[in-house]
């Protein structure tokens, strides 16, 4: 596998029902790809947590993962409010989350922290008011 | 342990998958949260919960996991059906609570991270 491979997706922000497509989608791919189940879990797992992330905060976004022979990359950008302190973000149980989000599942404070658990890289940049872009990095 | 066996031990109905009964997990988790569900598993494994929405069967398809239960008599949308059918993932609903699921797992050999030996 010599060439770059990449995978584009809207993420619909406006549907809690439908969250998780893309990350579904990509487990597929990577499946036919050869990818080790291992490497496909964790990279499954930290897209799924970004695009719950998206849906609950930001109404959505784009999710871009790139294959390459070193590592595959996923980078979800929005144009949500933004994370004002990313510190806090990143401590385990901390959550801005609503009551209903809770009732669904999430909002424990544990999806940045997955993310960076099941990744090589993270890198988060975030502007309050303009977005949050999350580029990940799982090795191959 | 078998699904079968599972699905015997908590007195519980099958939903969908009924042909992946024989299927075998090797350890257990019970949650509401999918967050903590995706930060702890590991293995195999089957998920107990009492919530009932889409994103439960997606993350369990994140997780690789083969079965779900779904305690307090709580019935799953249409949609989670076709998504665990899609996934082949068994999804099982019992009267049990959770408490009362879980300890009964546990106590038979399921634990949290391995099966215990025999």
């Amino acid at each position: 596998m010599s060439e770059i491979l990449t995978f584009h997706f809207d993420v619909d922000g406006d549907d809690f029902t439908s969250a998780g497509q893309a990350s579904v989608q990509i487990k597929k791919n990577l499946r036919q790809l050869g990818i080790s189940p291992d490497t496909i879990r964790r990279v499954s797992i930290a897209m799924y947590e970004g695009e719950i992330n998206m849906v609950i905060h930001a109404d959505g976004g784009d999710a871009d993962v790139s294959v390459t022979e070193e590592y595959i990359e996923i980078v979800l950008s929005d144009h949500g409010p933004g994370i004002k302190d990313i510190n806090q973000a990143m401590q385990e149980g901390f959550s801005t989350a609503s009551d209903s989000i809770r009732s669904m599942g999430f909002g424990a404070g544990m999806g940045l922290p997955n993310m960076k658990r099941y990744t090589d890289y993270m890198n988060i940049d975030s502007v309050v008011g303009e977005g949050t872009t999350i580029t990940m990095r799982v090795n191959l | 342990m078998k699904i079968s066996t599972i699905k015997e031990l908590l007195e519980a109905d099958v939903v969908c998958c009924e042909d992946l009964l024989g299927k075998h997990v090797y350890s257990a988790c019970g949650s509401d949260m999918m967050s903590d569900v995706l930060a702890f598993v590991k293995d195999q494994a089957v998920l107990v919960t009492g919530l009932v929405n889409s994103q439960v069967i997606r993350t369990a398809e994140m997780m690789d996991m083969i079965c779900i239960v779904l305690v307090r008599s709580k019935l799953p949308t249409p949609e989670m059906i076709e998504l665990a059918q899609e996934s082949g993932i068994v999804l099982l609903t019992t009267k049990k609570r959770m408490y009362d699921a879980c300890g009964i797992l546990y106590t038979n050999g399921l634990v949290g991270n391995k099966v215990k030996e025999a």
